[in-house]
């Protein structure tokens, strides 16, 4: 019991006074972004990253660990209290959640979220102490050319698998990529992109495109989109839940999990797919009891399973970002660029290199979780509060935060008005139905992706088979062109009325 | 010849709507409710949403004077409230007023007071009862 041990020791270690402080501020800050609809985790994330960097690694890991989960968490109270899913993987939340506050059983409704993702976050973690090492010390075995084609396949998957046009997560990754190749090229110090300008020569910030994209972008898109009605909000007390709820959710929290957790885990697998099949499931499973009746008006089952779900797959992303370096949600993205910042290599040698802080990481996320079931459970009538927060002052803020952040990295007003175009192309990619995930992907993968590239390329002097000489490369290329090539096939079979009608892909 | 009331679902808006009612069968006007929301926030305590309009419509079914209920959303509440004033060519506008700190009103600006300098037709303000 190896793991055991080291999960005891990180726990020790996240124990200080301080780092509890820090996994309460994040947890709170998550759920906070949470509960408001259009701000999420990513977006907190991204504004943060310039403000931790007076934090050393660990603390600053155990804030963004706990804005994570509690952004998954936070989602859920909006999508029971009004019908507006705060995160994508709220949605399914909402449906049997509403009904149920609108028949007065908000106070169940909200608990069994609360303790279904206490658990399943706790669970999902522990998955990820005992997966993490392992898949690790089989990946230091992998070569440039594996790592290359494993980066591609994410990319490929995340581009055309999620989202509803394959076209648009393609235009969305190669505008990420586009913007990653800005600067000087590392080997050969030639200047890409830059236009000539001094400026670009070091590349461009993460935080400023991270910020701009999800905070300037998203700030522009609400001031366009200022005035709606305002919609009912469902008045609720402090969340509990009768026998017969705990008797009847403990089922859909494990089987959310269990669910939850591969998906996130897998690039493209994202937290939607498995709260929507958990909600499937538990309605089957209804049905065969004969009481499928209560679905649709209500019943706890749709509310437990899915929110377990989301946060078991919140865990399982921390599997690849971990054990690989690849990140498979934007929030993710952003964490390998804050690593990045503080000079550690994500990949298969952190394991062995920084122990302390995965074992401290690990250990500060079961007790964020903790705190969050202890914090939010007494203050879900507070955070229903939160929404008649005024959006002009709400995204002055914001604004506020995001232009301070950018400035502050280099202290060049340049930087300013590159967030400024950042922020308009993340109002373009809002408008034109554009995905974040595959762009923001882009622009973090594609260096780590060159590099891998070369060094492939290195090794073979130049040889374009020195990209296929391993096994595992081929697989991933033999997937990548099944994902590519699979729905296109399909289609041909398929009788043309039958195409699905393209989803609202606006978030 | 109507009475414009304006409304929110508090006691403040309860105490107008009431003298309204009352104002209205005195003048034997139509009666016109307004509500009305700046509308840039997710929840606003102060609008009647869909529950509280069909519980507002049958309160107001089962009394003896002539209504209409409007709802309206703009930058600026009061603005919206006289708009209705105008367009109604109302007699008389009933308002509920409650103490506001000097801080406050510099802040957050009074409805109340735009509404009071700027109507075109008497106002009549009114407090819920102590």
């Amino acid at each position: 019991m190896d793991t055991l041990n080291l999960l005891a020791d990180g726990l020790q270690s996240a124990f200080t006074l301080e780092n509890l402080a820090y996994a309460a501020i994040g947890v709170l800050l998550g759920t906070f972004v949470g509960v408001l609809p259009g701000i999420g985790p990513a977006m907190a994330v991204a504004l943060l990253l310039p403000i931790t960097y007076g934090l050393d690694v660990t603390q600053s890991m155990i804030i963004f660990a706990g804005i994570y989960y509690g952004g998954m968490y936070g989602g859920s109270t909006t999508s029971i209290l009004l019908n507006t899913p705060g995160e994508s993987a709220s949605v399914m939340t909402a449906i049997e959640g509403n009904k149920m506050a609108k028949r007065g059983r908000a106070a169940q409704a909200l608990a069994t979220a609360a303790i279904g993702s206490f658990i399943a976050g706790t669970i999902g973690t522990l998955l990820v102490a005992f997966f993490t090492p392992t898949l690790a010390n089989q990946a230091v075995k992998i070569g440039a050319p594996s790592y290359f084609a494993i980066m591609l396949l994410a990319m490929v998957l995340v581009s055309s698998v999620l989202g509803a046009s394959r076209l648009r997560g393609f235009i969305g990754l190669f505008m990420g990529l586009t913007i990653g190749l800005v600067g000087l090229d590392l080997s050969t110090g030639q200047a890409r992109l830059t236009g000539g300008s001094l400026e670009l020569a070091d590349g461009i910030g993460i935080v400023v495109v991270a910020v701009g994209v999800f905070a300037v972008g998203e700030a522009l898109w609400t001031a366009a989109h200022l005035r709606r009605m305002p919609v009912d909000v469902i008045p609720v007390g402090r969340p509990f839940m009768g026998r017969d709820d705990w008797r009847r959710s403990w089922g859909p929290w494990l089987r959310g999990t269990a669910l939850g957790f591969p998906f996130g885990a897998v690039p493209a697998g994202g937290a939607e797919t498995p709260t929507f099949l958990s909600y499937i499931t538990e309605r089957k499973l209804a049905g065969r009891r004969g009481d499928s009746d209560e679905f649709g008006q209500g019943a706890i089952e749709g509310v437990a399973g899915p929110e377990a779900a989301n946060n078991a797959s919140a865990a399982g992303m921390f599997v690849p970002l971990l054990a690989l370096g690849l990140p498979v949600t934007a929030t993710a993205s952003i964490l390998l660029a804050a690593l990045t910042s503080y000079g550690i290599v994500p990949g298969p040698t952190l394991m062995t290199d920084q122990p302390d802080l995965v074992w401290t990481l690990l250990a500060s996320l079961l007790i964020g979780n903790t705190l969050l079931l202890v914090i939010n459970l007494p203050l879900a009538p507070l955070w229903a509060r939160l929404l008649r927060i005024p959006r002009p002052q709400l995204y002055a803020g914001i604004l506020f935060f995001a232009s301070l952040g950018a400035y502050s990295v280099n202290q060049d007003p340049f930087d300013l008005a590159l967030l400024l175009a950042f922020g308009l192309l993340g109002f373009a990619i809002r408008r034109f139905g554009i995905p974040v995930l595959p762009l923001i992907l882009g622009v973090i993968l594609g260096p780590l992706m060159e590099v891998k590239l070369r060094e492939a390329l290195d090794l073979s002097g130049g040889e374009i088979s020195g990209l296929f000489n391993e096994p595992l490369a081929i697989l991933c290329y033999l997937l990548i062109v099944v994902v590519l090539v699979a729905p296109a096939v399909l289609r041909r079979f398929r009788t043309p009325d039958e195409a699905i009608p393209e989803k609202e892909a606006v978030r | 010849m109507t009475v414009v009331v304006g409304y929110i679902p508090d006691k403040y808006g309860e105490a107008a709507l009431t003298a309204g009612i009352e104002e209205a069968r005195l003048r034997g006007a139509v009666l016109v409710v307004v509500n009305a929301t700046k509308g840039d926030a997710l929840v606003d305590r102060r609008y009647v949403g869909e529950e509280g309009l069909a519980e507002l419509k049958a309160r107001l079914a089962g009394l003896d004077v002539e209504h209409e209920v409007r709802q309206a959303m703009g930058a600026d509440v009061a603005d919206e409230m006289l708009r209705v004033v105008d367009d109604t060519q109302a007699q008389v506008l009933v308002i509920g007023i409650r103490h506001r700190s000097p801080v406050g009103k510099m802040i957050m600006g009074s409805v109340a007071q735009q509404v009071l300098l700027d109507a075109r037709c008497p106002v009549l303000a009114v407090k819920p009862p102590a």
